[in-house]
């Protein structure tokens, strides 16, 4: 038998090349031992550690205590939490092991994931606080507690307390239980940055209560029309001296 | 039980601390004149020699005891919990106070080969020179090079966290007469060239025995078993029996799938989870096609095993229906009704030693803890498995895990809810 070049193509090779081709198709979807559908090669389907918890979007869990909101944050404050997580500065047991195997490329990626969705936010409930207490919350957080030296979270974080990019977090869409936990782990050291760190110095001029009255007000905030955090050329009120952001991810 | 046998030998240690003293007195640094450190320095500033020691300290994965999380590499401060204590790891970076800084290379090879610290002193087994023993000399000077050429840190040790009478290191006299025994590798010359490099690297250098064998009530490992799988002490997680023939714990593994799974973290027959995964990250994903080759040539000819008499329990039909429920929903999607998996992307749970493994450990935890493949140059961007202690209860993971133990070919144990509230709360790292 010799090969020739075929003179023209035959039905039957038509057909047999059409299912190559299909064939070939069905391959590049990764086939499934039981016919069920493929798995999508996205980031999305890669983090489901991630989103299990914080939502498909990172719009976050009902609770938004076991997985906050993570949609539209800055992405170098979400990279800066990941490798906080890695290297133990923030504690929380599950999210210390689920980053555990990541690289920093990868860290980067998924934190640029989680801060590019724009999605709406969830209504959380309103805590169960009277109004003096969010007389006192709104005092602080727009006033600070010149006494104490405590700054306002306003001071920092912008007067749409949306936060700037590329690093200061909103504090707008997340819930009473997940904000006041945060402040306590500033106090504990469950929650640290590299030093000279400024939340860990404000929560610890605050009173308890204050933590509380603040988280309150924060929380029963209605979130503002534009939630984005505002371009970081919009910062226009220096942080205080002592406050120096933590120089990690701060590259992005 | 348990405190009675570990009580007798408290009397005899005491003794032997005392013989102890008097047969091994530290002795300080060994001798070296300051001709032979000169040439010994300049030695070990051979480029090539460096590079075959930073290969050669990756293959051991020396960072990951000698390195605290978030800390610089090799300059030590993990503390290695022990059932006997935590040892914090020492730092091994160059500097003259705090470090290796003023050892000499015969400093290096006496803790590596024979466990003694410089001055002499008895060195605790937490650091596995009853492996490390039978790495050759060259090698331990290209890693002893490596470690000299890393930038100084200066970080002083911790403390140890051993009580009496484990804080006592003369004791450590019996210990080593049971349980060590100094010797460089031998090759055996009836094998092949790839099966005793593998050899070497299995026992030596990588020391897998150190977490693959059972340890015993004093923590030696029991002689006569070699990489027959055993609870990993203190860290809550099981690392199985490697033997690849009838029985063994990798059965039905081809080289292919060793090499895969140390190489890229995946394999078609499972993937690297747990501590196994920071091995694979830190270390084997390092190592050269020739070398994982040569591991898996060699643990290929690991000796079948008997199969294990299962004495546990199996499940109710109630809670085999329950655990049927719960794993159609949860887990089918990735893993597949027949448990198969998604080749390349989702682990197959059917013959999967992660799950089968005696004591249930790795799936209860894997289950609640989820988590990512490792991160490795073959696979930069691992899928994930959504941790699931925040959704399910200790009865629905017991259930569910129970199911996937004893469905499609696995024959293991039935999981108390018992056992899933203990790991729930088990430290990670």
């Amino acid at each position: 038998m010799t090969i020739s070049a075929p003179r023209r193509s035959s039905p039957r090779a038509v057909v047999v090349l059409l299912a190559f081709c299909l064939c070939t198709a069905a391959a590049a979807a990764t086939p499934r031992s039981d016919a069920a559908a493929p798995i999508p090669d996205t980031l999305q389907q890669r983090v489901l550690a991630c989103t299990s918890c914080h939502g498909a979007h990172g719009e976050g869990s009902l609770d938004s205590l076991s997985g906050p909101r993570l949609a539209g944050k800055p992405a170098g404050y979400l990279l800066q939490q990941l490798e906080y997580f890695q290297s133990g500065q923030r504690r929380h047991a599950p999210m210390e092991y689920v980053v555990r195997q990541l690289s920093p490329v990868y860290l980067r990626q998924i934190a640029g994931y989680f801060a590019g969705q724009d999605v709406p936010y969830r209504k959380l409930p309103v805590p169960a606080v009277s109004q003096e207490i969010l007389r006192r919350g709104e005092q602080l957080a727009l006033h600070g507690d010149p006494g104490r030296a405590v700054p306002s979270c306003a001071s920092c974080h912008g007067a749409r307390l949306t936060g700037f990019e590329p690093m200061m977090p909103g504090l707008l869409g997340l819930s009473y239980d997940y904000l006041d936990k945060q402040l306590v782990s500033w106090r504990a050291h469950t929650r640290a940055a590299e030093g000279p760190y400024c939340m860990g110095v404000v929560a610890n001029r605050m009173r308890e209560s204050d933590i509380a009255a603040v988280s309150a007000w924060l929380a029963s905030r209605p979130p503002p029309a534009d939630m984005h955090p505002q371009p970081a050329g919009a910062q226009t009120e220096p942080l205080p001296g002592w406050c120096v952001m933590g120089s990690s991810g701060a590259t992005l | 039980m348990k405190r009675l046998r570990r009580g007798w030998w408290v009397p005899v240690l005491l003794a032997m601390v005392v013989a102890g003293w008097l047969v091994i007195r530290p002795a300080g640094p060994l001798p070296v004149s300051s001709e032979q450190r000169a040439a010994q320095a300049a030695a070990l500033r051979d480029p090539a020699l460096i590079e075959r020691g930073e290969y050669l300290a990756a293959v051991g994965d020396c960072a990951a005891c000698h390195t605290v999380r978030g800390g610089q590499p090799y300059a030590g401060g993990r503390s290695l919990a022990t059932p006997f204590g935590d040892v914090p790891a020492p730092n091994i970076t160059p500097d003259p106070d705090t470090g290796i800084g003023q050892w000499s290379f015969e400093d290096f090879w006496r803790a590596l080969h024979e466990g003694k610290g410089r001055q002499g002193e008895l060195l605790y087994p937490v650091f596995s020179y009853t492996s490390f023993t039978k790495v050759t000399r060259d090698d331990a000077l290209a890693i002893f090079a490596y470690l000299k050429s890393l930038p100084p840190v200066n970080r002083p040790d911790l403390p140890s966290g051993l009580a009496f009478p484990y804080n006592v290191r003369s004791g450590l006299v019996a210990w080593r007469a049971l349980y060590f025994q100094p010797g460089v590798f031998r090759p055996d010359a009836s094998k092949s060239d790839e099966w005793n490099r593998g050899a070497y690297l299995v026992q030596g250098l990588g020391h897998c025995n150190e977490c693959h064998t059972e340890r015993d009530s004093l923590g030696g490992l029991k002689k006569d078993q070699h990489l027959t799988g055993g609870r990993i002490p203190a860290l809550a997680w099981y690392a199985p029996d490697l033997s690849t023939q009838s029985g063994g714990g990798l059965e039905g593994w081809r080289a292919q799938d060793i090499v895969d799974l140390l190489k890229t973290g995946q394999s078609a027959k499972g993937t690297a989870f747990g501590p196994m995964a920071d091995v694979v990250r830190l270390s084997t994903q390092h190592m050269t096609d020739a070398d994982l080759q040569a591991v898996a040539t060699y643990l290929q000819s690991l000796p079948p095993r008997a199969s294990p008499a299962s004495t546990a329990p199996f499940m109710r039909a109630a809670s085999a229906e329950q655990g049927g429920t719960l794993y159609a929903k949860h887990c089918a999607d990735c893993h597949g009704k027949d448990g198969n998996g998604v080749a390349g992307i989702y682990p197959p749970l059917n013959g999967n030693i992660t799950v089968t493994e005696p004591t249930g450990i790795n799936a209860v935890r894997s289950v609640l803890l989820g988590g990512f493949a490792p991160t490795t140059a073959a696979n930069p961007r691992p899928y994930s498995m959504p941790p699931f202690a925040q959704q399910l209860r200790d009865a629905d993971v017991a259930a569910l895990v129970t199911y996937i133990r004893q469905s499609w070919s696995n024959r293991a144990g039935a999981v108390q809810p018992g056992d899933v509230a203990r790991y729930r709360h088990t430290p990670v790292d």
